[in-house]
């Protein structure tokens, strides 16, 4: 803990030798009594307590993540440090169009690469993360009805193996939300949707390949019954990356979609973001973009505001959304080009179809093994769990002591005792062939000594947490009488 | 082939072991009819070495003015260990932790964040952060009329010198569940919300009033007063707040006899560079009382197996992922990064340290105010105090003037035209602690030309008779 | 499943309610219910006074991974809620049928008892979610 190291009067003194200037215009009642309770540390202790930090983390820089349905491949360096040119950081949001040619360069042609890529009629960069964006799309969804007058649409259909986010945008953004079963080959239940259907739908969210690794192979019958119905596909693009330049969400039939610039397009997770979700619609839904967009008239760019747009549905971040990730998506972007793109795809439909195979072959379950693998697979442990008494998050813990990242456990939530897999394109075949042994030497463990893989995981900073007291006894902030 | 590793033995290997003949293959339960064919738009992949040059040409393109626009974004000195750390790929390069026990680098440092974010602002607990400040301040409302259980209004007070930004983002991320904005006028003399405006809703039921320290203008709101008024009216009070201000003005849970309710800010003052306005990160603190109405990831302190102390996320059946269409919000993703440089920030300057930048901000920006209200005909317009940004009268359009200055290569503030039509040649003026005092007396310096050529164009352009 | 009351009677999502006698009744999670969730960390009540309808959700468990809404088995007016589980959620696990009782309602139209399931109704509802 930094506090633990602060003692009084100790000041990174590099970074403090500013005067304290006088504090004249400011009123003595509208000041601060104490200085606030900040760590007293010098610099060289802070990089030391941060540095040891960093090395408590699994990341993709030091292992092999495969934590399904987050695209955890390789984020580029230079990604990072040509967005990071100091002309890049040192643009504030509100300086003028002179000078701001060059960033806003790099984001028009952004908007029309994912404009083709996707397949749609215009894209706007400004959501601040996937979330966001399905914010934008269901808000657009709800503004091209109501610009119809056509207001009875209540509800937004999502399928029971949706992520989380889906059905709690649909809520901020004033819609009751009604779950679509998945039928037992991992394709939505078609009859069951059919039944869900009327004028009260608004539109349904999917994600395809779904949430469950394999395309939705109805795909154009369910646009078909959605747009009968009078109501508008979102599509969610968690997983663009298995298909990103072979299949477009456009030519499937989508009025508006979302991307995660960082799962498809390798920005960094940086432990819990910042991600972007840039929006992309079919031409009826273009005039709602939430903004701001850039716009090029042939000589400059230029843009595109509330006053220029004004059927938008509005600003989601006080600037530009997230600049810096869209430029590191940028350099990706240019540094693939189309035809890494579609490699993308490509290679990790490869990879995890691969390691699904030599799983199966290792005697793991795999939830649809008659399907083909999209970029990620779901096994089920519901064997193990039941004969060894060793469950998914026992695997996944165990994993851990071998240097893996676990791969996400218990979602989607349908299929019991899960691991949603998801290699990505940039590990090696030794990488994916080391996973299946580990996998094999973790189920030998369960069988010879199932309480030492329950008791996983051995070898990391802590121990398993004790979950139930940290929601009980909340302990949110250090507080030096408490510690 | 840029960044995946496959020789042709792997992909001949692989494919033998899948069963199928080509990668093509493993395309074949997608309808041919949606296959699309090469995407002749997109450019061809380039060399990093190209990239590397078109962005160097791109970055260099758009200069580096000498900035005196603050208005929600903050040119601030950022130490270089901080992105020294931040971009370690141990942070850089992990997700949300969900596998506490390989996670506790990230865990531990968000843990160290909210304490820092609660000792800054003196509420009770902080979140793991969102977004940005704008929408930070739209989740507090949303917070705000989802605790208020005395009131039963979606409406919110929401006074004018607030953001204009921050009004818009509100506007579209809460309009849909049917929550109202009403604003409140401000004083043309201070600078500061109307009181005399604000008394005539009480007695009304709203859920909350919307407190910004320091406002738009810059100017300090009386912020007792309103907190105190507030809350004997069934309101939440919730503050918005700049990070750094409150290294030296009273924190938001002293705030009256109660403290606010909740504080939400950008935190971009905190080791944020610029960038063009993201990423930066927002944050959410509140009393504890209603942590668990807060959205997005909270960190909390726990111990393992051994009784040994660890860290872990915590009350997440308030989460989308658990809680579905029921959860606090549709947060996921958050700023995660962002929030690392934060803490490392704060940790290496310290109370102290932060103080001095705030001071030095304040100094430095009634230095510039004081130069520019030196030349003739520029005044400064609200007459409360501030902490570091003013609004300046300019003799001539601010529009004009900010253009002829940008040609010059001096952002000289934020024309108010466009959201304060009533404030005339009106700009929004900052000097953080970078700006020197030849910098400032450069811009003092240009705008006096520009100003002198404006004011004498009239006279060029009277007929000559 | 020997430890279903049989003096209860139960819904399909897993509550229970005892008939005071007296118009009122006392409303529950049945222990299958505190079982499947695991250990409770927190419980929001209903306020005294509210007025429920039956079917609607008016409280909420939640444990470390799960939320679960907890939906009044009958219509009435919340006269009493256990604010002993405010500090001690875990009442729940440890003594469903019990002390970890949620909320009390003054009944509304008493022929709504009729609809609900007795225990072995209810045992034989939960042995086969359990197939």
């Amino acid at each position: 803990m930094i506090y633990e190291q602060s003692r009084s009067g100790r000041h990174a003194t590099a970074q403090s030798s500013i005067e304290m200037a006088e504090l004249s215009e400011i009123p003595s009642a509208q000041l601060r009594q104490r200085p606030a309770a900040l760590p007293e540390v010098s610099e060289m202790q802070a990089v030391r307590h941060y540095t040891r930090l960093s090395q408590k983390n699994f990341s993709i820089d030091t292992h092999f993540y495969p934590l399904g349905s987050c695209t955890m491949k390789y984020n580029p360096r230079a990604c990072n440090s040509l967005a990071m040119l100091p002309g890049f950081l040192a643009r504030h949001p509100l300086a003028p169009d002179t000078h701001s040619q060059g960033f806003m360069a790099c984001l028009h042609e952004l908007q029309e690469i994912l404009k083709h890529v996707t397949g749609m009629a215009a894209v706007s960069l400004s959501p601040a993360a996937g979330a966001q964006g399905e914010f934008a799309g269901v808000a657009m969804i709800r503004a091209y009805h109501d610009a119809r007058g056509d207001s009875g649409r209540t509800e937004i259909l999502v399928p029971d193996a949706a992520h989380g986010t889906n059905p709690a945008s649909a809520v901020m953004c004033g819609y009751k939300t009604r779950e679509i079963p998945t039928g037992p080959d991992g394709d939505i239940d078609v009859e069951a949707l059919k039944q869900a259907l009327g004028p009260q739908t608004a539109g349904i969210m999917l994600t395809n390949p779904s949430t469950v690794g394999v395309f939705e192979r109805r795909i154009n019958e369910i646009a078909g019954l959605v747009h009968d119905a009078g109501g508008l596909l979102y599509y969610d693009g968690a997983n663009l990356n298995a298909i990103l330049g072979k299949v477009r969400p456009g030519d499937m039939g989508f009025d508006v979609i979302h991307m995660n610039l960082h799962k498809t397009f390798s920005t960094p997770h940086g432990g819990g973001g910042p991600g972007a979700g840039p929006v992309g619609v079919s031409q009826r839904l273009e005039p709602y973009l939430p903004v701001p967009m850039v716009d090029y008239d042939g000589s400059d760019y230029l843009w595109l505001t509330e006053h220029e747009r004004p059927d938008t549905i509005g600003r989601l971040s006080a600037f530009a959304g997230n600049a810096g990730v869209l430029l590191r998506a940028y350099v990706y972007a240019r540094l693939l080009g189309r035809e890494g793109m579609q490699r993308v795809a490509e290679y990790s439909t490869l990879n995890a179809n691969y390691l699904l195979k030599r799983l199966m072959e290792a005697g793991f379950d795999a939830a649809y093994p008659e399907r083909r693998a999209s970029h990620e697979f779901i096994l089920t442990l519901k064997r193990q769990a039941k004969e060894l008494g060793v469950n998914t998050m026992d695997f996944a813990k165990r994993m851990l002591d071998y240097g893996v990242h676990a791969p996400t456990t218990y979602f989607p939530l349908l299929v019991p005792e899960c691991l949603l897999i998801e290699p990505t394109e940039t590990e090696a075949k030794e990488d994916l062939d080391r996973f299946v042994e580990i996998m094999q030497n973790i189920q030998r463990e369960a069988e010879t000594q199932p309480e030492m893989v329950k008791q996983a995981p051995h070898s990391m900073p802590v121990r398993r947490l004790d979950d139930v007291r940290a929601a009980r006894e909340l302990d949110l902030a250090y507080r030096a009488e408490r510690d | 082939m840029p960044f995946i590793p496959h020789t042709e033995d792997d992909i001949r290997d692989m494919l033998g072991a899948i069963g199928v003949d080509s990668i093509d293959d493993l395309f074949d339960e997608i309808p041919a009819e949606l296959r699309c064919g090469e995407l002749e738009v997109i450019p061809s992949g380039l060399p990093e070495m190209e990239v590397a040059r078109l962005m160097q040409t791109r970055a260099r393109e758009d200069g580096q003015p000498l900035c005196f626009i603050g208005a929600g974004a903050y040119d601030h000195h950022i130490p270089a260990a901080v992105w020294q750390l931040t971009t370690r790929g141990e942070f850089y390069t992990a997700y949300t932790p969900y596998q506490a026990e390989a996670s506790q680098g990230t865990l531990q440092l968000l843990y160290e964040f909210q304490s820092m974010m609660t000792a800054l602002t003196a509420m009770d607990v902080s979140n793991a952060s969102l977004y940005d400040g704008a929408s930070a301040l739209a989740e507090a409302v949303l917070m705000a009329v989802r605790a208020n259980r005395k009131s039963k209004s979606k409406r919110i007070l929401v006074p004018r010198t607030l953001h204009p930004l921050y009004r818009r983002v509100v506007h579209s991320i809460v309009r849909n569940q049917g929550i109202e904005q009403v604003e409140v006028a401000y004083d043309p003399a201070t600078g500061q919300l109307d009181r005399q405006a604000l008394e005539a809703f009480a007695g009304e039921d709203f859920a909350a009033l919307v407190i910004p320290q320091p406002n738009f203008f810059g100017v300090l709101e009386a912020v007792d007063d309103l907190t105190d008024w507030a809350q004997a009216n069934g309101m939440l009070a919730i503050a918005v707040v700049n990070p750094l201000a409150m290294a030296i003005l009273k924190p938001a849970g002293e705030w009256g006899s109660r403290g606010a309710d909740i504080c939400c800010g950008e935190g971009q003052p905190l080791g944020a560079p610029l960038s063009s306005g993201g990423p930066y990160f927002g944050f959410l603190c509140c009393r504890e009382i209603l942590v668990r109405q807060m959205p997005g990831r909270i960190i909390g302190k726990t111990v393992d197996l051994d009784g040994k102390p660890g860290y872990t996320l915590t009350l997440q059946a308030r989460e989308q992922h658990i809680r579905r269409s029921k959860a606090t919000s549709n947060i996921c993703t958050n700023q995660g990064l962002m929030v690392t440089a934060a803490t490392i920030h704060m940790a290496i300057m310290g109370g102290d340290g932060l103080q001095r930048m705030a001071a030095a901000s304040h100094a430095n920006t009634i230095k510039l105010t004081e130069a520019l209200c030196s030349l003739a005909g520029v005044e400064s317009v609200f007459d409360g105090p501030v902490f570091h940004e003013r609004v300046l009268k300019l003799p001539i359009p601010a529009r004009d003037a900010l253009k002829m200055l940008a040609a010059h290569n001096v952002l000289g503030g934020l024309d108010l035209s466009d959201d304060y039509p009533e404030l005339e040649n009106a700009v929004l003026v900052c000097a953080t602690e970078l700006r020197s005092d030849e910098e400032i007396e450069q811009y003092r310096n240009k705008l006096e030309r520009v100003i002198a050529s404006q004011v004498q164009t009239p006279c060029q352009l009277k007929p000559d008779w | 499943m020997s430890n279903t009351p049989s003096e209860l009677r139960y819904t399909k999502s897993h509550e229970w309610l005892r008939d005071e006698g007296d118009g009122t009744v006392t409303i529950g999670i049945t222990e299958h219910a505190q079982e499947l969730l695991g250990d409770l960390v927190f419980v929001d009540l209903p306020e005294v006074g509210a007025s429920v309808e039956a079917g609607n959700d008016c409280a909420v468990v939640e444990s470390v991974k799960a939320a679960s809404d907890v939906y009044s088995p009958v219509s009435g007016e919340v006269v009493e809620v256990n604010e002993a589980l405010d500090g001690a959620p875990e009442t729940i696990n440890e003594d469903a049928f019990g002390n970890g009782w949620m909320f009390k309602l003054k009944l509304s139209d008493a022929g709504e008892l009729e609809g609900l399931l007795d225990a072995a109704a209810y045992e034989a509802l939960v042995a086969e979610e359990e197939h």
